[in-house]
C-alpha cells in the first residue's frame, strides 16, 4: 500500500517547488523558446536586422542533402560512442568487483580519465594518431599499416569515437561497479552452490540485476554523443575529412559560432531536441519494458 | 543558451580589461596574436602609448581570428563592444555588411582630423578593404600573399637541381617527378589549400572566383570555382596526390610543421611563413614566386593577400574616435610598417614602408624576402584579381575543403567536386544575401 501525504492548501507545495521552478525556467525553457524563435528568422550576425522567413530555415536544412546524410552520421556515431564506452565500462566493472586486494587505487586509477575535458581529451588522442609525430600511427607504420586519418573517413571516425567515449568509460565505470556492490551476494553464493559457473551467474542473475542502471546508462550516454562531443570533433577532425565525422551538434556549433549563422543553428538546436526528445520517449516506452527494478 | 553565453563572454571581457588611468582617454584594441606576434603588436602598442599623453590604447587578445570575430559580435550585441576590432579577411563582407555596427576608417579618420592618404596604400593591399567608389572602410594590418618554401638540402638528397627553375606549374610537375624517383618522400606540401589553390590561383590566373567581380559588385553574386582552368589545376594536383608526390596533411598550415621539419621538398604557404621557417628551419632553404600554368589566363597577374585588418566600431564618443585616428595613423606611418614587415614577412601596407626596407638593405641581407611584394604589386590588379568579397565565406571555405578532400582521396573527379562545391556555396551566399537585404 502507498503512502500518500496531503498537503493542506496551495501556498506550501508551490513554495517548495519554486526553486526547481524558477531554474528550470530560467536556465531551460527561457533559453530553448529562444531558440524556437530565432530559428524562425535569418539574422545578421550583429543583430540588426533580421527577417522572418517562418519555417525557411528548416525548409533550407532538409533540403540539402549533406544536412541529411549528417542524421546517419550522428547514428553511427553515437550507437558506437555508446556500446565503447558502457561495455569495456562493464567488464572494467566486474574485474574491479572480484578484485579483493587494491581495488581502492585500481578503481581511482580508472576514474581518472573522467576529469579531462572532451577537448583536452581529444587533443591527447590526436596528438597519439597524428600522422606525422603519433606515437601509435608510428607503431602502425611499422607493422606496415599507413594510418592516415586525414583522408580516411573510417579512421577518422573511429579515432573520434575513441577519444569520446575514453573519458565516459570511467563514468560508466563507477555506475556499473556500484550496481554490481548492490547486487546480493547470498544470491550469487545460492547459484554456485547449485553449480553454475561464472558466466551463467552473470547472465541469469547479474546482468538482470543491472538492467536499472544500464538502462539509465544508455540514455545518459545516448545524450552525451548527441550534444557533448563537438570539442572532441572540433579540436580532432573539424568534421572531415569531407563531411565524415560532421554530426548534428558539430554543425550546430561550427554554423552558428563561426559560421555566425544563428537562424540556421538555432532551427538545428530544434530539430536535435526534437530528435533527442523522441529517442528518449522510445526508449522510455520500449526498452525500459524490459528493465527489472 | 546563446544569449546568455554572448552575454557573459562580452561581461568577462570588459572585467577582465586592464584599468587604467581616467585622465587620459582609453581605446580599446582586441586583436588575435599570440606567441611573437602578440609581442609585436604589444610593442607597436606601447610605443604609441609612450609618444603621447592623450590617449591609451588598451590591447587584449581574444583566440583566434575566428574568436576575436566572435568575441567582437557578442561585445556588440551587449553593446560593449571595443573600439578597434581585428577581422580576417574572410571576415570582411560581414563587417561590410554591418551599418550600423562599423564606422568607415575614412570616416574616422576625416572626423579626428589625424593624417592619412589613401594613396599612400599599396593598391592590391588596400583594394581589398575598400569600396567600389574607393573609400577604405578598414585598416589592412598584416597582409600576406603565398609564395613557393624550397628546401634545397632536399633537393640535393633527391638528386635535383634546387637552383631549377620553377617558375611554372608544368616545371614544378617536371620537377616533383624527379623529386619523387629521387627517394623523396614528401615532394609537395601547402597549406591553406582554398585560400593558395583556388583563391590565389584564379587570381593570378586572372580567372574569375565568383561572378560580379568575386562579389565586389553586388551581395547576388556566384562562385565560378568550377571553371576550366581550376578544374585543370585540381586534377593535376589530384594526380600528384594519387602518386604521392602531393601529400595532404590537413586544412589548415599543419604541412607548415612538415615542411620546417625538413621533411618535405616543396611548400605553398603564405609569405607571413618566414618567421617560423626562418626560426626552426635546420636546412637551406629558399623562396621562389607562386608557379602558374604557362598559358592559362593572363598568368602570372598577381596574387591577393590574406590576413586581417582593423575595423572601427560604432558607438563611441568623438574623443574616443579621435584617439583611434591617432593611433591608425601611428601603425600606418611609414617607420611602423617598415619593422612589421621585416620582423614578420608580413607586407608593408604603404609604399613608403617597402621602399624604406629597401633603402636600409633588408632584401639584400635576406633575400627572397621582397618575391612576396613584387609578385603582389607588378601588375595593376584586375575585376578577378582585386579580392573577394563573399558573406558567410568561413563556412565556404569549410565546404571547399570537404570538396578538395574528395579529390585528394580520389572520391571524386575535380570538376565534380567544384560543381558540387559551386552548389552548395551558393547556397549560403543566398542566404547571406537574404539576411543583408
Amino acid at each position: 500500500m502507498e503512502k500518500r501525504v496531503t498537503f493542506r492548501g496551495w501556498l506550501l507545495p508551490l513554495a517548495l517547488i519554486a526553486p526547481q521552478v524558477i531554474i528550470s525556467a530560467v536556465f531551460f525553457f527561457y533559453p530553448a523558446g529562444q531558440a524556437i524563435w530565432q530559428s524562425l528568422f535569418i539574422p545578421d550576425p550583429f543583430g540588426l536586422s533580421a527577417q522572418f522567413v517562418g519555417l525557411g530555415n528548416f525548409e533550407f536544412l532538409l533540403n540539402d542533402k549533406f544536412y541529411r546524410a549528417s542524421f546517419l552520421t550522428t547514428a553511427v556515431f553515437s550507437i558506437l560512442v555508446t556500446l565503447c564506452s558502457m561495455v569495456p565500462a562493464l567488464f572494467l566493472a566486474v574485474l574491479a568487483d572480484r578484485l579483493i586486494k587494491g581495488s581502492g587505487v585500481y578503481r581511482t586509477l580508472l576514474i581518472w580519465p573522467y576529469a579531462v575535458a572532451p577537448a583536452v581529451a581529444g587533443v591527447l588522442w590526436l596528438f597519439m594518431f597524428n600522422t606525422r609525430v603519433g606515437v601509435v600511427s608510428w607503431y602502425l607504420g611499422q607493422l606496415g599499416y599507413d594510418w592516415n586519418h586525414v583522408l580516411n573517413g573510417g579512421e577518422a571516425m573511429g579515432l573520434v569515437v575513441v577519444a569520446s567515449a575514453w573519458g565516459r568509460i570511467s563514468y560508466n565505470f563507477l555506475f556499473f561497479f556500484a550496481a554490481l556492490q548492490a547486487v546480493p551476494r547470498s544470491v550469487i553464493e545460492a547459484a554456485a552452490i547449485d553449480g553454475a559457473h561464472f558466466w551463467r551467474r552473470f547472465w541469469t542473475i547479474v546482468l538482470p540485476l543491472l538492467s536499472p542502471t544500464t538502462f539509465f546508462l544508455l540514455v545518459v550516454n545516448i545524450v552525451y554523443a548527441f550534444f557533448e562531443t563537438f570539442g572532441v570533433i572540433h579540436t580532432i577532425t573539424g568534421g572531415g575529412p569531407q563531411q565524415t565525422t560532421t554530426i548534428l551538434v558539430y554543425k550546430v556549433f561550427s554554423d552558428g559560432f563561426v559560421g555566425q549563422d544563428l537562424g540556421s543553428s538555432s532551427a538545428q538546436s530544434v530539430i536535435l531536441l526534437i530528435v533527442v526528445g523522441l529517442l528518449t520517449v522510445i526508449q522510455f516506452k520500449y526498452i525500459e519494458k524490459r528493465v527489472h527494478y | 543558451m546563446k544569449k546568455s553565453l554572448i552575454a557573459g563572454l562580452a561581461l568577462s571581457g570588459t572585467i577582465l580589461s586592464p584599468i587604467v588611468a581616467y585622465a587620459e582617454t582609453e581605446v580599446q584594441f582586441w586583436h588575435a596574436f599570440t606567441g611573437r606576434l602578440g609581442e609585436l603588436v604589444k610593442a607597436q602598442v606601447e610605443e604609441f602609448n609612450a609618444s603621447q599623453s592623450d590617449y591609451v590604447v588598451v590591447e587584449s587578445h581574444k583566440g583566434n581570428y575566428s574568436e576575436t570575430l566572435n568575441a567582437g559580435i557578442a561585445a556588440f550585441r551587449a553593446q560593449e563592444q571595443p573600439h578597434i576590432l581585428m577581422v580576417f579577411e574572410v571576415g570582411t563582407a560581414t563587417m561590410m555588411s554591418a551599418q550600423g555596427a562599423i564606422k568607415p576608417v575614412y570616416e574616422v579618420m576625416a572626423d579626428s582630423g589625424a593624417e592619412f592618404d589613401p594613396d599612400a596604400y599599396i593598391g592590391s593591399v588596400k583594394g581589398y578593404y575598400t569600396t567600389t567608389d574607393g573609400d577604405m572602410l578598414s585598416l589592412p594590418f598584416n597582409s600576406s600573399t603565398p609564395v613557393l618554401w624550397v628546401n634545397r638540402d632536399a633537393f640535393e638528397a633527391a638528386g635535383v637541381d634546387p637552383d631549377t627553375d620553377l617558375s611554372t606549374w608544368q616545371k614544378v610537375g617536371e620537377t616533383l617527378d624527379a623529386l619523387k624517383a629521387g627517394g623523396s618522400e614528401c615532394p609537395l606540401v601547402t597549406a591553406w589549400q582554398s585560400w593558395i589553390h583556388l583563391e590565389n590561383f584564379s587570381a593570378y590566373h586572372d580567372v574569375p572566383f565568383a561572378s560580379k567581380d568575386n562579389g565586389f559588385a553586388g551581395l547576388d553574386t556566384e562562385l565560378m570555382l568550377n571553371g576550366e582552368a581550376q578544374v585543370a589545376h585540381l586534377t593535376a594536383m589530384g594526380e600528384w596526390a594519387k602518386d604521392g608526390k602531393f601529400i595532404y596533411t590537413g586544412r589548415r598550415n599543419e604541412g607548415g610543421a612538415n615542411f620546417r621539419a625538413g621533411e618535405c621538398a616543396l611548400f605553398t604557404e603564405s609569405s607571413a611563413g618566414y618567421a617560423g621557417i626562418k626560426a626552426e628551419a635546420q636546412f637551406d632553404f629558399d623562396v621562389r614566386p607562386l608557379p602558374y600554368w604557362e598559358g592559362v589566363g593572363n598568368a602570372p597577374q598577381n596574387t591577393i593577400i590574406g590576413g586581417a585588418s582593423l575595423w572601427v566600431m560604432e558607438g563611441h564618443d568623438a574623443e574616443e574616435y579621435k584617439g583611434v585616428g591617432a593611433f591608425l595613423s601611428f601603425l600606418s606611418s611609414s617607420d611602423v610598417q617598415a619593422s612589421w614587415h621585416q620582423n614578420t614577412g608580413y607586407l608593408p601596407i604603404t609604399a613608403a614602408a617597402g621602399e624604406a626596407t629597401r633603402l636600409a638593405g633588408f632584401y639584400d641581407e635576406n633575400p627572397g624576402t621582397d618575391i612576396a611584394v613584387i609578385q603582389m604589386t607588378a601588375k595593376e590588379p584586375t575585376a578577378n584579381s582585386k579580392g573577394l568579397r563573399l558573406g558567410s565565406f568561413d563556412q565556404i571555405r569549410g565546404i571547399i575543403d570537404e570538396e578538395l578532400e574528395a579529390i585528394w582521396s580520389g572520391d571524386k573527379t575535380a570538376q565534380e567536386a567544384m560543381d558540387s562545391a559551386k552548389e552548395r556555396g551558393d547556397a549560403l551566399l543566398r542566404r547571406f544575401e537574404s539576411a543583408n537585404k
